[in-house]
């Protein structure tokens, strides 16, 4: 293996890695963003998305069979996001250490639940095989390098949500709405916008893609209760050192999360680089206290 | 058309309006004057449904809208001009007007188009229409304003000191503008200013607070301006 094809290697794992954390935070940002609503269970709710993959895998456990896991994922997770909102959340607007605290709450139910029904033991998720193998490189420069297709296919995954959530925010009639709310809530709410409304849609499809990110992480390790507790650090990471409520900035921190740790780990093992990866965000926000980017939004300002 | 009836207001637990009733009939414009922090904003701010009244009724075309929520209040016809005057910065000019019709979405005559009076009273914003909320200036920012307000047609309008911080000229081109939309339009005004003459000149009756409570009211056709001037000065 070539030196050159180690760091292309290590390059793809940081690219790989940030492709995760971003579908991870992107909802965390979402509603971290416009409601200012720390959800504790977010982690939960990629959990959520796993095992619906799961369960849809018994049903139709053939290649196309993961498809429809994704879909089920995604409008499930999306659905009790929804619920979530309506019951608890919208009732502690404004109480944003109560928000903290009751959505830990709902996340160690949920945990327990999933422990209860599915056992503490995790279950696996076989890939289809269109997902499976890796695309090997056994001459020129880059000989040795593998990429495993599923790592290729979360980035795909990644750069479509991605790509698809700001389009709905910058091109389409809701993505105004949550803009205009997002900037101003008082005059949202007095020009005739239903703000309960668009806090509704927006912590439901921030749901929605947690759990359709459980689903793509389902693919790559096996869905247990605590599944969302080993990414949920790192997607608060990205959310703060992106700054908040910046979707572009959630982009840039977890493009600089995922390959930070990636270089590190050419020299040193995981736990290291954790350890200089929290290092360096905590010098980060030393110098940037409000994240990459900064938007001035008086709904920000003035809590 | 809107009546307050004893209406209260705290914030936190110090009362800001104590037991203020108001009046302002169809098509009729209605200044509120007093001193900075008399609760002039709050009062607005109750109105339009983005503070809480503790107590009394707030009465709006005959249906009692105290405790319904701002945006059902806005389809309703009340309409915002705050202090500040509200501007989206990173939206742009025509998405400002747009999400003005948010209001009208519900009602079955609502369109989805920007009326073209919009653009008649406001001829500077057609220009302007790309440009971000955030750079405009002072004035185009409350041109925009009131633009946007009525971009859903509303029956009533309430403006939060339009002439704060605007130049001289724009002063009177607002004053104009106010003036065709009562004659043109028949909106009715409820106008919160500190400049008395401007306030004088625009309205047909006049409200003062003084500590959350109206002091005085009266005609503008009758009272000379100096007969309050004593209740603003500082």
């Amino acid at each position: 293996m070539t030196e050159f094809a180690l760091l292309t290697g290590q390059a793809f794992n940081g690219i790989s890695l940030a492709s995760i954390l971003l579908l991870v935070a992107l909802g965390l940002a979402l509603s971290f963003g416009l409601m200012g609503v720390i959800n504790m269970a977010h982690g939960e709710l990629l959990m959520i998305g796993g095992y619906l993959t799961y369960m849809m895998l018994q049903v139709l456990p053939h290649g196309i069979g993961y498809l429809f896991g994704m879909v089920a994922a995604f409008a499930g997770t999306g659905i009790f996001g929804a619920i979530l909102e309506m019951t608890l959340i919208r009732r502690l607007y404004g109480r944003p250490l109560d928000t903290l605290l009751a959505t830990w709450g709902v996340s160690l139910i949920m945990q327990q639940g999933a422990r209860s029904i599915f056992g503490p033991i995790g279950d696996e998720v076989t890939a289809p095989k269109w997902l499976t193998g890796s695309l090997n490189v056994s001459s020129g420069a880059l000989m040795g390098l593998s990429l495993p297709v599923v790592r290729m296919f979360i980035i795909l995954l990644s750069a479509a949500v991605f790509g698809l959530i700001v389009f709905i925010i910058l091109r389409t009639r809701v993505g105004l709405l949550v803009q205009a709310v997002h900037q101003d809530r008082d005059m949202a709410e007095a020009l005739g916008i239903n703000t309960r409304r668009v806090d509704l849609a927006v912590f439901a499809l921030g749901s929605a893609v947690a759990g359709l990110t459980g689903s793509a992480l389902a693919l790559i390790a096996p869905v247990t209760p605590t599944v969302g507790q080993n990414y949920i650090v790192y997607a608060f990471l990205v959310v703060i050192l992106g700054g908040l409520g910046s979707l572009l900035g959630t982009l840039f921190a977890a493009l600089l999360v995922g390959i930070f740790s990636a270089g590190c780990q050419i020299f040193t093992g995981v736990s290291t680089s954790d350890v200089l990866l929290l290092l360096f965000v905590i010098a980060f926000i030393q110098f940037r206290p409000r994240g990459i980017i900064t938007i001035s939004s008086r709904s920000l300002e003035g809590s | 058309m809107l009546k307050l009836e004893q209406v209260g207001a705290t914030y936190g637990l110090s009362p800001v309006l104590r037991e203020l009733n108001l009046e302002i009939n169809s098509g009729e414009a209605v200044t509120l004057l007093g001193r900075n922090g008399v609760g002039k904003t709050t009062l607005l701010r109750t109105i339009a449904g983005l503070h809480p009244a503790t107590s009394g009724r707030i009465i709006f075309e005959g249906q009692e809208i105290t405790r319904i929520p701002a945006h059902q209040r806005a389809r309703s016809g009340i309409a915002l001009v705050p202090q500040g005057r509200g501007i989206f910065p990173h939206l742009t000019v025509e998405q400002n007007l747009i999400l003005g019709l948010s209001a009208a979405s519900n009602k079955a005559t609502g369109s989805k188009q920007i009326p073209a009076h919009v653009y008649q009273l406001f001829p500077a914003l057609a220009k302007l229409r790309g440009r971000k909320g955030g750079v405009l200036s002072g004035g185009e920012q409350q041109q925009l304003a009131i633009a946007r307000a009525l971009a859903a047609s509303p029956t009533l309008l309430l403006l939060d000191e339009p002439t704060e911080g605007i130049q001289p000229s724009i002063v009177q081109d607002i004053g104009t503008v106010l003036a065709r939309i009562r004659a043109e339009l028949k909106v009715a005004i409820l106008l919160v200013e500190q400049y008395l003459r401007f306030a004088w000149s625009i309205a047909d009756r006049y409200y003062v607070m003084q500590r959350g409570r109206i002091v005085k009211h009266g005609d503008t056709k009758s009272d000379s301006p100096n007969t309050i001037a004593h209740l603003l000065s500082i």
